[in-house]
């Protein structure tokens, strides 16, 4: 059963890639384009189990903090980010943002329930600033931003509640392995960024 | 719970990663964003196209499992992070010389040092298993084919040698039958010999 659930970050890691210049058509209405939109986009994905690593890590209390910060800062800036004319480059920021927290996710760092939820709100909100800009570009609105603030929310739910109950010795470590893998990715991503830039 | 009982769950554990990777189904992916698709393959087939790459991956796990706690998890978390360095050194445009030939020591080392049933202090481990990843990373961080995403290629390959790494644990856990840890230093002989062949193949 635990080891079973330490299958769910390694499905959440080979799901699809994303697809670009428009909403994924799912034929069901805006809402779920945007949910849609978010299960295609691996960037997002692995920030996302990478915040649910850490949540399933520190436990209860944290998780459920996290859960409660993650998609009130992600509707914020969401909402802010559909104001907006065009999509502010902040790849960098959003590579940084889940190195960031896939390092604690390795050094195991003890943190308090406030520490995780405000870092659940903060790349809530640069996620979905983010998320609504891309959204204003492409013509959509206020229910395809709802459609990936609940997927996400969904996503690190479930992928938290399967971890918080991994208490054994191995599988933590398993867990601080999959955050070291979000952390090499970022690397590489830095590398990336570095040479399309050049 | 008993140890052999928790070796015999790792293991099916790790079997059971294995094979949900291999068996993906890969054509679901013919329709998705395009090169992308193919960056996650390509980045997932590529440490395990190459012989050499396998040899040293699965070493690190099969030593990592020799040497116990910590160096049972802690080779195979540095490892990717500093074999990501290494990529990153190679997308910045950072020449490494001798890469070939890093990867190809590499298996020999390693190798020898599963053989020898080596034990030297964690931090020496590190280092030298820091330095192989290094040669690896820059290898990987510069063969992306043109048009494919680099997010993709990075999680394939990443993914695809923590998964090598996790095969060589498996197989290391060998090591706690009497057997078991003659047959692995057989192993280690055998990737020695192998990265020797390879060593040959860079330099000739």
């Amino acid at each position: 059963m635990r080891q079973g659930a330490l299958l769910v970050p390694l499905v959440l890691l080979v799901l699809p890639p994303a697809a670009q210049a428009h909403l994924v058509t799912s034929g069901l209405g805006p809402f779920y384009d945007g949910a849609l939109h978010l299960l295609l986009s691996p960037d997002e994905l692995l920030g996302l189990l990478a915040l649910a690593l850490l949540a399933g890590l520190r436990g209860t209390a944290a998780a459920r903090a996290a859960l409660i910060a993650l998609p009130i800062a992600w509707l914020v800036g969401g909402t802010i980010g559909l104001t907006l004319q065009a999509t502010p480059d902040l790849a960098w920021v959003s590579v940084a943002s889940f190195m960031l927290v896939g390092m604690l996710v390795v050094v195991d760092a003890r943190l308090a329930p406030v520490v995780v939820a405000a870092l659940a709100g903060v790349y809530g909100g640069l996620h979905g600033l983010l998320s609504g800009s891309t959204l204003a570009t492409l013509d959509a609105g206020v229910p395809s931003l709802l459609g990936i603030v609940l997927a996400a929310l969904l996503l690190v739910l479930l992928a938290s509640a399967a971890l918080v109950p991994l208490q054994a010795f191995w599988t933590r470590i398993a867990i601080r392995v999959a955050g070291s893998w979000v952390v090499a990715v970022g690397l590489l991503m830095l590398g990336w960024l570095a040479q399309s830039a050049a | 719970m008993s140890k052999s009982y928790l070796h015999q769950r790792t293991l099916a554990a790790t079997v059971a990663v294995c094979a949900i990777v291999l068996f993906w189904p890969i054509a679901a992916w013919a329709h998705v964003g395009p090169g992308e698709a193919g960056g996650f393959v390509t980045g997932l087939l590529h440490p395990i196209s190459g012989l050499d790459h396998v040899l040293a991956m699965v070493a690190v796990g099969l030593w990592g499992a020799q040497l116990r706690m910590p160096a049972i998890w802690v080779l195979p978390v540095a490892f990717p992070l500093v074999m990501a360095l290494g990529g990153l050194l190679g997308l910045l445009g950072i020449p490494l010389p001798g890469v070939e030939v890093g990867i190809a020591v590499s298996a020999i080392v390693l190798g020898i040092m599963v053989l020898g049933a080596v034990k030297p202090p964690l931090w020496v481990a590190l280092v030298l298993v820091s330095v192989f990843a290094i040669f690896h990373g820059h290898a990987h961080g510069t063969e992306l084919p043109a048009g494919q995403s680099g997010l993709e290629y990075s999680l394939g390959f990443v993914i695809a040698t923590g998964l090598l790494h996790a095969c060589g644990i498996a197989i290391g856990l060998i090591n706690h039958w009497r057997t078991g840890a003659v047959m692995l230093r057989a192993v280690g002989a055998a990737v020695a010999m192998g990265g020797v062949y390879f060593l040959a193949g860079a330099v000739g």
